[in-house]
């Protein structure tokens, strides 16, 4: 924890940037740059900036759960998603689409059970880095 | 205790108490609808496309084997679980136990239901690792502990022989599958790997159904709670080894080695436990060596490989988890309401505990093998078996007499004994127990008395078929109570008045065999003890040898193997075999290339030469963030942004961590320097000669275009790199994910151990 008033003010927006970035970056990620590997580093980053401004409890207690159930609940998302072609006759981590709205004219909404796995992906390495560093944090 | 006035007639447990009651009931009824296909000859066969790149599949095979093992699973375990709910429920971790249980029970069913071996494989651990989780169920006591971790070690160990056994039969044959492999059994009983597929399989099911030398663990096992003894320990579980050797017995059986190493391990095991049955004075000791000798009784007959061999262990499998299962129930009531097992102070509880005396009597008379029951039409056609049998008939026939007499008495000893006689005082205010209790036991002993009468009903639906599947073609079953007075018959009567004359001096006979046990100097409970601690002696010293704790010497190590390994490598292969023009090259470079390249050597170079770790460490990023920028220009924007995004990650872990460390002050380590700085430079030559000698070769680019193509037309996706990690290669990223979450709670815990380090000193003086 570092007593700074302008890193203070300055992670006040800062994290909530940085979340919104990293939810954006993971969802284009299927056509361009991004993806739930990198969503999940930006949106830890965000949270290591709160924990080194604003101390590990604090984080926490911004955090409500905690990091390692972030990571297995990830974990089991991206199971889930595999495991879901399996009930539509699919090997095991087929992708499933369903597009939401008109496909003809392009205006409509991909949703895919990959979309789900990147999801996974993105909690298993946000909560797995916050895991890390907050427990070095309270180590200190 | 739940405290209160009135009890209600529920089921205790709550919701983990009725589910675990109607999953197995449900399983069930739902296996029973196979019965009139499976008994018409058919084998259904169920599966899915798990992963078909790698042609696996998630299969069920069922055939008249899996089949009645799948029926004993699913109706054993209702009987099982209804049990537990008044054994256990009021038991703080009861959703605990039935969670290992219901574990289990998955896990056996797809044992015996797998068509693949890989499946059969990952299904056979389960097992195991339930197993070991049930044993150790009251993990306070030290003595569950112990028999946990040797029942894991020991099948532990035996299964990854038999994994290893599993994928020489997969190369030998061609194929994972159980149903295509049944029809090869010539070519790989010919192929030259058959000695060692067979040593590896044996070695598996040998651990697993605790066949001697392997067999002191499952007595141990019994301090698992009394309805897992009764259902992984006795009617399930310990039988996979038992499945595995019948179903590969068309495959691997028939030859003179599968002979003799079966006939005689199952012989001496079969005799050998029930001569330590009846030296046991807890009665379920006692239970859990006739389980021993019941084990390899199967695996005798199973080798010895006959038609009518076969038949006579497919019978004797049934008739054997009828009467165990219910006798383990009984003792665990018995043991319920007045909290011992002991024989010495056990008597005239029948008066007290009626229906537990009716259920315990009818699966004892069974036990010994006395008519109308199914018991005596199981040992009939064992006996008969043994005398038709062409091959070490007097062997075979020998040993499973000389077990029927010993297990005569056994029965006596567990139910004659406790329920007859005079109600000592102690028991004055015993009672009956509760009724989910006995239901189980006296449904399998009265089913134990029906299949004997209508012996044509377990003949038709389970035998029979089962039989056919593990003989390999048709074989005709005909069970019967009496036909004609025979050789098997008038053996059958002697075991009796042996048995009654040997059960009237039993006592005697305990001692007796006491004096001679404990002379005997081979003791294999205390010899395991020696090899795990000389293990342990093994491991220290190799730790204390290897891992210096020292990390520089760790990396140095590391590196030097690196440099050693490939560099050998490069001057074996010839790879540096090539030209290349320098001065070209680095006509090529632009000026960007340039200032990159100025950019991390400046970075490498403060990195080596500074004194404090935290300008190292940043030094260091600025490294990697040079890389990261090389890739923004040879336009592999993810992996720029990965590598960016983790360079700054490193510098703020390994500055949080650093602030724990004391300062690098006077380098204590300076003569060796010049050593570090020439495997430094060793390293980076050899990782650049790498790189140039790959170049060299024209970069095989059909990978790229098959995902550029595929990419938006299958995966409606433009990034290739994302559309592979989450699509093409999610199952590849998926292992990787179940690292990163295993690494981060390793460190946790690690980083947390250090502060409860207390908690372990007092869990071993318990």
């Amino acid at each position: 924890m570092v007593n700074s008033v302008i890193l203070n003010a300055a992670t006040r927006l800062l994290v909530a940037i940085l979340l919104l970035f990293s939810v954006y970056m993971l969802l284009r990620g299927h056509n361009l740059p991004g993806g739930g590997f990198i969503g999940g580093l930006i949106g830890s980053t965000g949270f290591i900036l709160y924990a080194i401004a604003q101390g590990a409890e604090a984080t926490r207690d911004a955090l409500r759960a905690e990091p390692q159930n972030i990571a297995m609940i990830g974990l089991g998302i991206a199971l889930a998603s595999g495991v879901y072609a399996v009930f539509f006759g699919d090997a095991f981590f087929t992708g499933q689409w369903w597009f939401i709205g008109d496909r003809e004219s392009g205006d409509y909404i991909p949703i895919s059970s990959v979309l789900f796995f990147d999801i996974g992906v993105y909690l298993v390495v946000f909560g797995s880095i916050l895991t890390l560093v907050l427990a070095l944090e309270e180590e200190v | 205790m739940a405290t209160g006035g009135v009890e209600v007639p529920r089921l205790a447990g709550g919701p983990a108490g009725w589910l675990s009651v109607i999953i197995p009931a449900v399983l069930f009824a739902w296996f029973a609808q196979f019965l009139p296909a499976v008994a018409d000859g058919q084998t259904p066969l169920i599966g899915i496309d798990w992963v078909p790149s790698l042609d696996i599949r998630l299969e069920m095979l069922l055939d008249g084997l899996s089949l009645t093992f799948a029926l004993l699973i699913t109706g054993i375990g209702t009987l099982v679980t209804l049990y537990s709910t008044k054994y256990l429920g009021h038991h703080p971790e009861y959703p605990r136990f039935v969670l290992y249980l219901m574990v289990f029970m998955v896990g056996m069913l797809g044992l015996v239901l797998a068509d693949n071996l890989i499946a059969l494989f990952v299904f056979w651990e389960v097992t195991t690792i339930s197993s070991y989780l049930l044993i150790g169920f009251t993990s306070d006591s030290a003595k569950s502990r112990r028999s946990a971790l040797q029942a894991l070690l020991l099948t532990g160990t035996g299964g990854l022989a038999l994994l290893a056994g599993m994928i020489m039969l997969g190369s030998a044959a061609g194929t994972f599958s159980l149903m295509e492999i049944r029809g090869m059994g010539d070519a790989i009983r010919d192929h030259e790997y058959y000695i060692p597929i067979l040593i590896l399989f044996l070695a598996g099911a040998f651990t697993k159904s605790a066949q001697f030398p392997f067999h002191f663990w499952l007595p141990n096992a019994m301090a698992a709670p009394t309805p897992v003894s009764a259902y992984l320990h006795s009617a399930t579980m310990v039988k996979g080894g038992v499945y595995l050797m019948a179903r590969m017995n068309p495959t691997l059986g028939g030859t003179e080695p599968w002979f003799w190493a079966l006939v005689i391990a199952g012989g001496f095991t079969t005799v050998f436990a029930s001569v330590l049955a009846i030296r046991q004075t807890d009665i379920k000791q006692v239970l859990a060596y006739t389980t021993l000798m019941a084990l390899g009784a199967l695996t005798l007959f199973i080798g010895a490989g006959s038609s009518d061999a076969i038949k006579a262990a497919m019978l004797f499998l049934v008739v054997h988890s009828l009467y165990k299962a219910a006798l383990f129930l009984m003792i665990g009531i018995v043991d319920h309401e007045t909290g011992t097992r002991e024989v010495a102070d056990l008597r005239g509880l029948a008066r007290k505990m009626p229906i537990t005396f009716l259920a315990g009597a009818l699966a004892a008379i069974s036990m010994a093998g006395i008519p109308p029951f199914f018991g005596f039409i199981g040992k009939e056609f064992l006996y008969k078996a043994g005398l038709e049998a062409d091959v070490a008939g007097l062997w075979i026939t020998g040993c499973i007499f000389a077990a029927s007499v010993l297990m005569f008495m056994a029965a006596g000893i567990s139910v004659a004994r406790p329920f007859l006689g005079r109600v000592p005082e102690r028991f004055a205010d015993v009672h009956e127990g509760p009724t989910p209790m006995w239901i189980g036991p006296f449904l399998l002993g009265a089913l134990s008395l029906f299949f004997g009468i209508y012996s044509d009903i377990p003949e038709f639906w389970l035998v029979g078929p089962a039989t056919d599947a593990v003989y390999g073609s048709d074989v005709s079953v005909d069970l019967y109570l009496f036909r004609e007075v025979n050789d098997a018959f008038i053996l059958s009567m002697i075991t009796f008045a042996v048995g009654f004359v040997l059960y009237l001096g039993h006592a005697r006979i305990r001692n007796a065999l006491g004096r001679i046990i404990t002379a005997n100097p081979i003791k294999f409970d205390p010899g395991w003890d020696r090899t795990l601690d000389g293990l342990k002696v093994l491991a220290g010293w190799q730790t204390n040898l290897l891992q210096s704790g020292i990390l520089q010497r760790y990396i140095f190590i590391i590196f030097a193997t690196l440099a050693i390994g490939v560099g050998v490598t490069i001057y074996l292969q010839d790879a540096l075999n090539f030209r290349i023009d320098i001065a070209a090259e680095l006509d090529g470079l632009l000026f960007k290339h340039w200032a990159i390249l100025t950019f991390i050597t400046a970075g490498a170079i403060l990195t080596a030469l500074t004194g404090s770790r935290m300008v190292a460490i940043v030094a260091l990023g600025v490294v990697g963030i040079g890389v990261a920028l090389l890739f923004i220009i040879f336009s592999a924007p993810d992996v720029a942004i990965t590598q960016l995004l983790v360079e700054t990650l490193v510098v703020v872990l390994v500055a949080v961590a650093m602030l724990k460390l004391p300062h690098l002050g006077v380098r204590t380590d300076e003569a060796n320097r010049p050593v570090h700085a020439m495997l430094s430079i060793a390293v980076g030559v050899i990782t650049t000669l790498v790189l140039v000698a790959v170049l060299q070769s024209d970069l095989d680019l059909r990978l790229t275009e098959y995902f550029g193509e595929t990419s938006w037309s299958e995966a409606f996706g433009r990034n290739i790199v994302n559309v592979i990690l989450v699509d093409f290669r999610a199952l590849d990223t998926f292992g990787e994910i179940a690292v990163v979450v295993v690494a981060a709670l390793s460190a946790y815990a690690l980083l947390r151990g250090t502060r409860y380090g207390s908690i372990r000193d007092e869990g071993e003086e318990k």
